[in-house]
């Protein structure tokens, strides 16, 4: 249930006085309310769950955390195994 | 997708599985508390993967496993009500009762329906105002602020036929239950991502320190698990206890603070009865008084329903992470995924279920 998938927001409107988007899961789009991501633009990525936008992805940190395991990687490759 | 297949990568995952193996001198019990990790763990095969002096134990953190027998049985009753529409999240339906689950009221000619969001059940209720309907808003945090907004949007429509069957539960006070207990093993934690993402993790720290466990707020795809892991596993073997972050990308310290607010004007914090463990106190959230008149529970008269658990299932011991599910006797036998005795054979989060679909040589040998 707490299964949240990050889609990536292709349309905003106002439905019922709340701020809704047209989400995109890699083709499949579906509708996620935006009432607690106000901030949230089109072409960014939110974390959806149960219809709702919970948190806004953050492309540096996602960045930094692959870059740092990246680093691992590539120090295992200097070292000879 | 993005977000998500840089995070599957199997040169990383490899690395991950070094550094662990590196890093691990002694034997670590660690609990991932959200049932979605534990199936992420399984169905990855990333269990039999790690050094054998880690040990993962499975935590609570599946709602449709927690809620207890007679809320199930409160939500039959409710739904069984020939006015009544009756919605819930899909994991719902399948759930044991005393003598049925949901699927046989709407084979029997009750009007059941799984919704994707709250907000279609209140859509419903405005679109049959001679019917009432009913939302089962369980969860964890994470279905929170979607069930408190549903809350909210019938008030300020002033839809009257709607209300919810609330059975909200937290994690930390869980978290607390389980390390308080005579009988725990947990050293470390791995804290639920996507809980985090709308609480934050600013409740973490104390518990950490009390407790002396490392928590590491942790994602969901294989390298988000090794990388909570290995932190945790560094934590353990450094001597520190502390709360931090490896999901950077989706949480942060003091999380949806808009989502947490709409929370605090729906629910109140209330005690709560966890499926095989019992009441804990302030575990969860009820109604604040502002909206009891959405109360299900007093709307249809079910609050004087109570059960009593099978002696078969072992859920309790489960869902603390005491025994896994192969340890149970009825697993695989009485208790299957065609025919479930506990909650935790249902649902896509339950323990029972990732081990009974993933570890098929726990049943036949």
């Amino acid at each position: 249930m707490c299964l949240g998938i990050p889609g990536k927001i292709a349309e905003i409107y106002e439905k019922d006085s709340l701020k809704m988007a047209k989400v995109d899961f890699g083709g499949i789009a579906k509708e996620a309310c935006l009432a607690y991501t106000p901030e949230a633009e089109v072409g960014q990525y939110a974390l959806i769950h149960v219809g709702f936008a919970i948190s806004l992805m953050d492309e540096e940190e996602a960045q930094e955390t692959l870059k740092l395991i990246q680093e691992m990687v590539d120090l295992e490759d200097e070292i000879p195994r | 997708m993005k977000y998500l297949d840089e995070y599957r990568d199997p040169i990383k995952v490899k690395t991950l599985l070094r550094e662990i193996e590196s890093a691990v001198t002694k034997n670590w019990v660690i609990m991932e508390i959200c049932g979605g990790q534990t199936h992420a763990f399984l169905h990855n095969g990333l269990d039999a993967m790690l050094p054998p002096q880690i040990e993962l134990v499975h935590g609570p953190g599946c709602p449709v496993c927690v809620t207890p027998l007679e809320q199930i049985d409160r939500a039959l009753a409710i739904a069984s009500h020939p006015d009544v529409i009756f919605t819930s999240y899909g994991d719902m339906l399948r759930v044991p009762g005393s003598s049925k689950d949901l699927f046989a009221v709407r084979a029997q000619g009750g009007d059941v329906r799984i919704v994707y969001s709250p907000l279609e059940a209140v859509q419903i209720a405005e679109a049959n105002p001679d019917k009432q309907v009913v939302f089962f808003a369980i969860g964890f945090e994470t279905t929170a602020p979607a069930n408190a907004m549903a809350v909210l949007q019938a008030k300020n429509k002033n839809i009257k036929n709607f209300s919810v069957l609330v059975s909200h539960v937290r994690v930390p006070p869980a978290m607390e239950a389980i390390l308080g207990s005579k009988t725990n093993r947990v050293q470390g934690f791995l804290a639920a991502g996507h809980v985090c993402a709308v609480m934050g993790f600013h409740e973490y720290p104390p518990i950490a320190e009390k407790y002396r466990v490392p928590i590491v707020v942790t994602g969901f795809e294989p390298i988000d698990l090794l990388n909570g892991l290995l932190a945790a596993v560094k934590q353990l073997e450094s001597g520190q206890a502390v709360a931090e972050n490896q999901y950077q990308r989706a949480v942060k310290f003091e999380g949806n603070e808009s989502a947490q607010r709409t929370i605090r004007s729906v629910f109140q914090s209330t005690d709560r009865k966890w499926r095989g463990i019992g009441v804990i106190p302030q575990s969860g959230w009820g109604l604040s008084p502002e909206f009891q008149e959405f109360d299900a529970e007093r709307r249809f008269d079910v609050e004087n329903i109570f059960t009593q658990e099978s002696s078969l299932c072992i859920a309790g011991e489960i869902l603390q992470g005491l025994k896994k599910p192969p340890q149970c006797p009825a697993f695989g036998k009485q208790c299957t995924q065609q025919s479930p005795l506990g909650a935790p054979m249902v649902s896509a989060e339950g323990a029972c279920a990732a081990y009974y679909r993933y570890h098929r040589e726990a049943i036949y040998g």
